[in-house]
């Protein structure tokens, strides 16, 4: 059974109610493989490992058909805001 | 009745509490230090290469025990899988971010000299 890219993002939306969301698939459309880039408030205070943990614990059930998940980035609602100025910045 | 299987025995557990600790640095990784069979694993291999430490690999394709055993030990669902100093880092996409903000080379030279 193939885990689609919506039900990765409807599981980390109704877990760890997300601020900004991105759900690649990288499989090439047989959806077992993701990136995701992810900032929540449920982040705040917590490294680096324990937020993959939480990404993790939220996708337990779709971890056991998908391939591969990397995280790209966990980070809180403010860290996002600050990466997105750089980056604005940078391409100015 | 429900029956819970779990892969990470007290033998299992009691060896790996001993494994993970018999190397400052130790990654389980999909193929050999050599050549690594994926391509996450070849990433940590490659960042702990060019940081010049001194670092065992563990090939879990050839032990599935091991392999199942180890995703309970470390709570963590994937491989590559990192230890420093017997406790778990993190796998590839936190090594990745690590050395990428010089955490990584902090954590391993604290390891190296403790």
């Amino acid at each position: 059974m193939a885990v689609t890219k919506e039900q990765v993002e409807s599981t980390l939306k109704s877990k760890l109610n997300p601020t900004h969301l991105d759900v690649v698939d990288i499989s090439g459309g047989c959806g077992a493989s993701y990136t995701i880039e992810i900032a929540s408030e449920q982040f705040e205070g917590k490294r680096l490992l324990e937020r993959h943990r939480m990404v993790n614990a939220a996708l337990v059930e779709e971890m056991k058909h998908i391939h591969a998940l990397s995280i790209k980035k966990a980070l809180t609602p403010e860290q996002w805001k600050q990466e997105e100025a750089q980056k604005s910045q940078a391409s100015a | 009745a429900v029956r819970c299987f779990s892969a990470l025995t007290p033998e299992l557990k009691t060896t790996l509490d001993k494994v993970v600790t018999s190397h400052k640095v130790l990654v389980f990784i999909k193929g050999t230090k050599e050549f690594p069979q994926c391509g996450f694993s070849n990433n940590v291999v490659q960042i702990l290469k060019s940081l010049n430490v001194p670092f065992e690999t563990i090939n879990i394709l050839e032990n599935e025990i091991l392999r199942q055993g180890l995703k309970e030990y470390s709570s963590w669902p994937t491989f590559p899988q990192l230890y420093i100093d017997g406790e778990f880092f993190g796998g590839c996409d936190i090594t990745v971010e690590a050395y990428k903000s010089g955490e990584l080379q902090e954590i391993l030279e604290k390891a190296m000299c403790s």
